[in-house]
């Protein structure tokens, strides 16, 4: 496709980014444009007129992305001050770090919808927005590290590459960068495992118990069956989405499978076997009425998680108090602590 | 381990960044903003990269870390301090990294065996101090609360401070010069916070020169039975 094919729909349907309402005639217009430019495969971007609803389901989305990512941060962290060796150490600072990291860019996507940070925080802390429900699980023993980063690290990124072709530009290019940080992630965790399984026999132990703790939960990180997912067809038809959860939980477990091979570790599951057929695994039935309790607030750790957010949230009021008081008595001194960082200036579209 | 003027002067050095790395990686999960969660991690990263490369020229940084005792640890007490609230991290982290700062320029003059490492450590220990009196600026002279919190901190660790000039062997300094450059940047960064310089002693009969000799306060204990518990349940392992 030559470039200027390409200009023709962006250009008409960036004429229409207004911040005013658009007259009710002129919508059917803007959403024929904006159906072309996502049938094109071009970027929405934020200052694109687009329908309210994809803009309310993107925010949902990437607000639940951001809320994981720091919530995420929580059941690692639990570890940092017990690694074994300062290599391990080192590497799951700087993991726990580039979560972090992960949150600011994904807020920093939400906020070119129109909906600020501290309002999508508010909202984790009432329990209005949900975050992964994998993070209600608890980190027993040093090995769920290594769990975490080879099968739920893992399990993000099977997620999270076709994002980065998601129609909307912010949140696109945000996945491209969180992307390549979650596969050293993921490697990391693996061989953290492969040093624990080539350990001593208690080493070895310790792995194989966190892998059967953390296979199934991993497994439910894409989502309910395809027939029982409530947003998944609109979400693809807009491009937000572009494979179903079962055709991602199947990536995933034919990459897995050859994987805890060579970990010497085993799947927790006996009907896992090669169909030849299929062409893929084939495995035994998830149970989906834990993962409903768990959604619902029933999990092992859920109501420790957000309390844990909750009280950094309100134990650092006073300090995110004076940085806007300090900035506001000396005018031209930013508060550049608690503004977005120049990592995520490009989120509005630029690059 | 034979403990020569040269790896003395290592442990104590790589003893002050292992500690305080620890101690701020404390924070993981629970700082008062995101963008705390990134600079603070950044800062405890850096110290323990120092650490490692410090405690590499002394034996092996595992076996140092995790099966000395706490008497044998030489970092100053200033830096095994528990966290507390915001203002107490931000004001060990003004102590201490104008401090480092002060102390690896000099050492990064020089010809001798930490120069390598100070040159590369003290471009990261500026931007640490930078963040410390940045951040004291904000909470000195942010709301009447933030104020009171910092002026409690600085107080509080105030009596720590002194510690920090005495001489280590094997570390050729100007130890007095040192000291005077120290308290003029303090002074200088308190009073722009609308701070007052802190009047009690700067060491206790106790505390000068204590954690260089492996006297420690009674927190640093409990720190190490947690950072050292894993690897010491599992002798001989590797990770
Ligand atoms: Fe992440
Ligand atoms: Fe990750």
């Amino acid at each position: 496709m030559v470039e200027g094919d390409r200009m023709a729909p962006a250009a008409a349907h960036r004429t229409a980014s207004v911040d005013g309402a658009v007259p009710e005639a002129d919508t059917a217009v803007y959403e024929a444009v904006f159906n072309a430019a996502v049938a094109a495969d071009e970027r929405i971007e934020p200052r694109d007129w687009m329908p309210d609803a994809y803009r309310s389901t993107l925010v949902r989305q990437i607000a639940q992305h951001a809320h994981s990512e720091i919530i995420g941060m929580q059941p690692e962290a639990n570890w940092i001050s017990r690694a074994p060796s300062l290599r391990r150490k080192a590497i799951l600072m700087a993991k726990v770090q580039d979560e972090a990291g992960h949150g600011l860019y994904l807020y920093s996507a939400v906020e070119t919808l129109g909906v600020s940070r501290e309002e999508l925080l508010d909202k984790l802390h009432t329990g209005r927005q949900k975050y992964s429900s994998i993070f209600n699980y608890p980190t027993l023993t040093w090995a769920d590290v290594g769990a975490i980063g080879w099968l739920v690290d893992g399990a993000a990124i099977t997620n999270q590459v076709p994002l980065c072709r998601c129609s909307y530009g912010p949140y696109a290019r945000a996945m491209v960068r969180v992307c390549k940080e979650e596969s050293f992630h993921q490697r990391q965790g693996y061989e953290l495992l492969l040093a624990l399984s080539q350990g001593t026999p208690e080493q070895h132990a310790m792995a194989q118990d966190a892998v059967d703790r953390w296979w199934w939960p991993s497994l439910m990180m894409f989502g309910p069956p395809d027939d029982e997912s409530a947003h998944s067809a609109q979400s693809m038809a807009w491009k937000i989405k572009r494979h179903s959860n079962d055709e991602l939980r199947q990536r995933f477990i034919d990459i897995c499978v050859p994987q805890a091979k060579s970990l010497n570790l085993t799947l927790p599951d006996p009907d896992l076997r090669w169909n030849e057929e299929r062409g893929h695994y084939d495995f035994g039935p998830i149970d989906w009425a834990e993962f409903r309790e768990v959604i619902k607030g029933n999990g092992p750790c859920n109501e420790q998680r957000i309390s844990q957010r909750r009280k950094a949230h309100d134990e650092g009021a006073w300090v995110r108090e004076a940085a806007a008081a300090y900035a506001a008595k000396h005018n031209g001194a930013t508060g550049a602590a608690v503004e977005p960082s120049a990592d995520t200036a490009d989120m509005n579209g630029k690059a | 381990m034979t403990v020569t003027a040269h790896t003395g002067a290592a442990l104590a050095l790589g003893d002050d960044a292992l500690v305080l790395s620890h101690r701020l990686g404390e924070w993981a999960g629970h700082a008062p903003v995101l963008e705390e969660e990134v600079a603070l991690a950044n800062i405890a990263l850096d110290l323990l990269g120092q650490a490692r490369v410090l405690l590499s020229m002394a034996g092996d940084e595992d076996e140092l870390a995790y099966l000395r005792e706490e008497r044998a640890f030489r970092n100053l007490q200033l830096v095994e301090q528990p966290g507390g609230d915001f203002a107490h991290t931000i004001a060990r982290q003004l102590y201490f990294s104008t401090y480092q700062r002060l102390l690896y320029t000099q050492l990064a003059a020089q010809e001798g065996a930490f120069a390598g490492l100070a040159a590369k450590a003290v471009k990261e220990v500026a931007y640490h101090q930078d963040h410390a009196e940045q951040w004291t600026l904000r909470l000195g002279d942010g709301t009447a609360q933030s104020h009171e919190r910092m002026r409690r901190a600085c107080e509080a660790l105030w009596r720590f401070t002194g510690e920090m000039f005495q001489p280590i062997e094997g570390v050729e300094v100007d130890w007095a010069g040192l000291q005077t450059a120290w308290l003029e940047s303090v002074s200088d960064t308190l009073r722009r916070a609308t701070l007052e310089v802190p009047e009690g002693p700067r060491s206790g009969a106790w505390a000068a020169g204590a954690g260089r000799q492996g006297l420690h306060t009674e927190p640093f204990g409990r720190m190490l039975a947690e950072m050292q518990h894993l690897h010491r349940s599992h002798p001989g392992a590797s990770w």
